[in-house]
């Protein structure tokens, strides 16, 4: 119970912890706004934009987009996607020609392995919607109902990556010209635990001057996770020591947020604490003696063998 | 239906002291992996397989001097009974097919497999390793654990056949004297390559900008004090594998024992005829015919001796990623003295 007990506060200590530095990091600065809309809030795997990209990077010769098929679910209120496949296309100026037999191909493989997963919408790379895109969502509205496009600007025309998700919806005259209106949606970044774990990983190897990095072991990842623990102290006390000085004037909600956490490390007395450490430290060298004794032991039993 | 393999894995070559890409003698130093490829097997564990099941998927890429580098992955389905007549070749060379059409590299140098607390040392992992490699030079197995991943930090290993083993794999001759003659011992069965993960340019910008845009927390996995169901699960794990290995260990007795008495018997069997022999020689009768010993006394099957490397294998397996697991977890507990003896 004393583990129980242990874990419980101190992963609780460390949730205050980094809520408290985001709302000191955002004291001044106001989140980007959102476009409103209506519609469903699409939610996006990194696996897929990853594969966005590498895609374009391998693009054929002259084309200067890609397109693919996005899979995923679908929810009442939101679009989760969390595959993709890039689709061999033509385009020039006045025609563009999709394999749409391959596309079906792939899906049928790709839903042998998630045959959870459905088609979503697609994506092209770029900046602009082109009218050869209406006719590319007009072919997916067949596959699906209300797909979703997304772009990403790979060429980063406006210095940024934007990712945008549209959905198309009828606009003119009834009976008379007819065209169709590309309604931005809200996109979010929806990880799994595992995947915020590996791109922490790959946010690390890019900081590398030569973009490679080796997976780290055993003390070397503690002691990463405490430098960083490390760095948030820092700070959360310069931004304490600034509202002190009065360079900053003080948020009351952030207050709130540093009292919590000072208040989450446990009151224990000094005897208790001594004696759930000391019980956990033996624990866990007991079970460190017997994997050495078991592999002592096999050794040993594989050199008698051997005689 | 899928059965946890155990697989043998001796994750250090012998030569562990030194730098481990320098003293591989093997055609591949190191392998290079596009987050792209991490990402994938992520993705696939975490839809696909819950529990204790693994999940496969082959490895794209190709060869540079003597780096493997993987540029794409793509999964396998897993294995359903309703799902009999399903052809892997066929569902594999249709998507080798299509991805080359997109221009990803076709060039199937590997596969990769999820595990289960570290139980990955198997015969039908050997086996499938000695196929491809035997095919393919370069290939690798990438070992993907997605529990210790969700521990805090991505464990991924690649591992490769030692030349000594697939050797003994080419003559299929797994009994004791031929694992004597080539010196195998449990160590000496894998060898692991170091991993460099390596993005380009364009994947390193989407990263910045999925860092401003995601305001999801840190969580911290890593600093996390609970650890007694991992060790719990962990040490279940050993002790199974140490039991079948005193099974093993009994059946060898056994096998040794009988052979030494039969060899026995065969000593007092020929001392008895000569004996014999020489009684009727002094009574002047002919001798008795030398019968052939051997096949009166036929020598007992020994015992196969691949299935107990295996399991020395995967028992030192377990013990690494436990002893792994405590050290972390006292550096962890250390600090969490450290940050009560400040508010004490």
């Amino acid at each position: 119970m004393h583990l129980i007990v242990n874990h419980m506060y101190y992963s609780l200590l460390l949730c205050v912890f980094s809520y408290s530095v985001a709302s000191v990091c955002n004291a001044n600065s106001n989140a980007a706004g959102d476009m409103s809309v209506y519609g469903p809030v699409v939610k996006i795997h990194p696996v897929v934009l990853a594969s966005i990209g590498d895609s374009y990077e391998r693009r054929n010769e002259g084309a200067s987009r890609v397109i693919g098929t996005l899979l995923g679910t679908i929810d009442k209120h939101s679009v989760e996607v969390t595959n993709c496949f890039s689709v061999p296309h033509n385009e020039s100026e006045d025609e563009v020609a999709v394999d749409m037999e391959f596309a079906k191909n792939m899906y049928e493989l790709h839903k042998r392995v998630s045959p959870s997963e459905v088609i979503v919408g697609w994506y092209a790379t770029g900046f602009e919607i082109t009218e050869h895109s209406v006719l590319i969502h007009e072919y997916y509205s067949r596959e699906a109902t209300n797909p979703i496009h997304l772009t990403m600007d790979t060429a980063l025309q406006s210095g940024k990556m934007n990712i945008r998700a549209y959905l198309s919806a009828q606009m003119g005259v009834l009976g008379k010209t007819v065209g169709v209106m590309f309604t931005p949606l809200s996109v979010k970044y929806k990880y799994y635990d595992t995947e915020r774990i590996g791109i922490d990983l790959l946010e690390r190897t890019r900081d590398a001057p030569n973009t490679t990095n080796g997976l780290t072991s055993d003390l070397c990842q503690v002691g990463g996770a405490a430098g960083r623990v490390q760095d948030m102290l820092a700070t959360v006390l310069t931004y304490i020591e600034d509202v002190l000085s009065g360079k900053q004037t003080a948020d009351n909600s952030v207050g709130r947020y540093l009292m919590d956490l000072v208040n989450k490390v446990p009151k224990i007395t000094a005897e208790d604490f001594e004696t759930m450490l000391n019980s956990n430290i033996n624990d866990l060298l007991m079970v460190t003696y017997l994997s050495n004794l078991t592999q002592a032991q096999i050794a040993l039993n594989e050199k008698i063998v051997v005689l | 239906m899928a059965t946890r393999k155990e697989t043998p894995s001796t994750p250090t070559a012998p030569m562990a002291s030194t730098s481990p890409g320098a003293t591989l003698d093997s055609p591949v130093k190191q392998i290079q992996i596009e987050g792209l490829v991490v990402l994938k097997m992520i993705k696939h564990y975490q839809e696909e397989g819950q529990g204790s099941e693994v999940v496969q998927g082959v490895l794209l890429g190709l060869v540079v001097e003597d780096r493997l580098e993987i540029t794409n992955c793509f999964p396998f389905p897993q294995h359903t009974e309703d799902d009999a007549d399903f052809d892997e070749v066929q569902y594999q060379m249709e998507m080798m097919r299509s991805l080359r059409h997109v221009n990803i590299d076709h060039l199937h140098v590997g596969w990769y497999q999820s595990t289960y607390y570290g139980s990955f040392v198997s015969r039908a992992l050997l086996d499938s390793q000695f196929s491809y490699q035997h095919a393919i030079e370069e290939s690798v197995v990438l070992i993907y654990d997605p529990i210790k991943t969700a521990q805090g930090s991505l464990s991924l290993k690649a591992y490769r056949l030692t030349p000594k083993l697939m050797e003994i794999c080419k003559e299929k001759d797994f009994s004791a004297e031929g694992l004597k003659k080539a010196l195998i011992g449990f160590e000496h069965m894998f060898e692991e390559v170091p991993i460099v993960i390596e993005n380009s340019h364009l994947i390193n910008v989407l990263m910045w900008e999925l860092e401003e845009k995601c305001t999801v927390a840190d969580k911290h996995e890593l600093l996390n004090l609970s650890s007694s169901n991992h060790l719990e699960k962990s040490l279940q794990l050993l002790m199974d594998r140490v039991d079948d290995m005193s099974q093993d260990i009994v059946k060898y007795n056994t096998y040794s024992r009988n052979l030494s008495k039969q060899q026995q018997q065969k000593h007092q069997y020929i001392q008895r005829r000569q004996q014999e022999n020489a009684q009727r020689q002094t009574r002047g009768e002919t001798p008795l015919p030398e019968e052939d010993v051997s096949k009166m006394f036929k020598p007992p099957q020994p015992p196969p001796r691949m299935d107990t490397l295996l399991i020395a294998g995967q028992i030192n397996n377990y013990c690494q990623n436990v002893k792994e697991f405590t050290s972390q977890n006292l550096g962890k507990l250390f600090m969490a003295e450290a940050l009560q003896g400040h508010n004490s």
